[in-house]
């Protein structure tokens, strides 16, 4: 794929497989794919472990990106997909998944991924996507007890801090780390919509704030809107984030400090949370002979 | 599981709460909503549940219009949605 580098907003895309683990060990495969309104994952696990993934960008066509990043996720693995019990989808478009048994609303995956990747204390889930922004609350099972979506617009969200990076020539997963190489921390800007946050993030440029000032008070309104969600939905420790805003500092450090709660942390890719929910659900329909 | 479909503005916020715990999937409340605003979908995070009812895709940015008619300003009257359903299972925001 050709990459410009003007192309700030744009991240890298990859594919993973374990090292260890063999496909013909397994008895249970099952996979989970991801569609969302930025990008797309696919995972695939065996008996519950993490066998191999992808993410990538979603296209413009919901079903060619759920073959494509099923394509690349097995890649190199030697298996083929016809080796997979049960697909599920998830996710926005989580019904164009031509390959799929089942779809499953990503709150659903969101909350069984976490999980997963952050053990069983988890109670609280932030889902920052590509375009919303869902605060779960769950049990210790990753069973969901209540959870509140904002659909409002695209502000404190992927696409948000990709319409950001371009605007301001930074590259997206810098974003973090420069908003904290500032001398004290500034207002956020006042605008939620990405629309209107771009126009005051210009303003504030030419008005001869630092590009790190503008980044931080970026990420501080994010991290902002974000807290009011949890508030409203109430805040159980422990408390985990998925989803790609997850990798950015800058925001992540942001919330925590609103909160007054660390975050936990894991070493596991925050983005396949929905895929991985997908996967572990597709397994528990096997072994319930629902598969 | 309370489910709570909305958002926040400068003016507001606009939430519909579903508690999926009370709700007995009558449907009554899909059935009396003017504005097609709920709709009855698959209860994912339950599936030997019969479907629930949840405020549509389409809706859940705008429900502050969608339901105003629904809302007089007299606050006397309860909205056909929340009237309907004998479970107590639906809450407003707003
Ligand atoms: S308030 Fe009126 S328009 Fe809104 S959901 Fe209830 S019945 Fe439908
Ligand atoms: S009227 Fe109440 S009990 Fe019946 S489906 Fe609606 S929310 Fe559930």
């Amino acid at each position: 794929m050709e990459k410009k580098e003007s192309e700030y907003w744009r991240w890298k895309e990859y594919n993973w497989k374990s090292p260890e683990l063999n496909w013909e060990d397994f008895e249970i495969i099952t996979a989970g794919v991801d569609i969302g309104s930025v990008s797309s994952q696919a995972v695939v696990m065996g008996d519950g472990e993490l066998f191999a993934y992808s993410n990538m960008r979603t296209g413009s066509d919901s079903p060619e990106s759920a073959r494509n990043a099923m394509d690349w996720a097995l890649k190199d693995t030697g298996m083929s997909l016809d080796k997979i019990r049960y697909v599920v989808g998830t996710g926005y478009g989580r019904v164009n998944v031509p390959f799929a048994n089942k779809a499953i609303t990503e709150i659903a995956c969101h909350a069984r991924g976490a999980n997963w990747m952050y053990g069983p204390s988890v109670r609280t889930v932030l889902d920052m996507g590509g375009q919303d922004c869902k605060a779960i609350r769950c049990d210790e099972r990753g069973k969901v007890t209540a959870f509140l979506m904002n659909d409002k617009c695209a502000a404190g969200t992927g696409r948000g801090m990709e319409v950001f990076a371009d605007l301001l020539g930074v590259h997206i997963q810098d974003i973090g780390e420069l908003s904290f190489e500032i001398d004290e921390e500034p207002p956020e800007v006042s605008s939620t919509c990405v629309v209107f946050a771009k126009a005051e993030a210009s303003q504030l440029l030419r008005e001869g704030w630092p590009k790190n000032k503008v980044i931080a008070a970026y990420c501080a309104a994010m991290a902002h809107r974000v807290f009011t969600l949890i508030e409203r939905l109430g805040m159980e420790k422990e408390f985990a984030i998925t989803g790609g805003i997850a990798k950015n500092v800058g925001v992540v450090k942001r919330i925590e400090r609103e909160l007054k709660i660390e975050a936990l942390k894991t070493e596991k890719d925050t983005q396949i949370a929905g895929a991985v929910g997908g996967a572990l659900f597709g397994k528990t329909l096997v072994e319930k002979g629902k598969g | 599981m309370k489910a709570n479909y909305g958002y926040k503005d400068g003016s507001g916020e606009y939430f519909i709460t579903i508690d999926t715990d009370k709700c007995n999937c009558c449907e009554e409340c899909v059935k009396v909503c003017p504005a097609g605003v709920l709709e009855m979908v698959p209860n994912d995070f339950d599936i030997e549940a019969d479907d629930m009812p949840a405020v549509t895709e389409k809706e859940r940015w705008k429900i502050k219009y969608t339901c105003a008619p629904c809302k007089p300003v007299d606050k006397e009257s309860t909205p056909p949605c929340i009237e309907a359903c004998k479970e107590d299972a639906i809450e407003h925001s707003w």
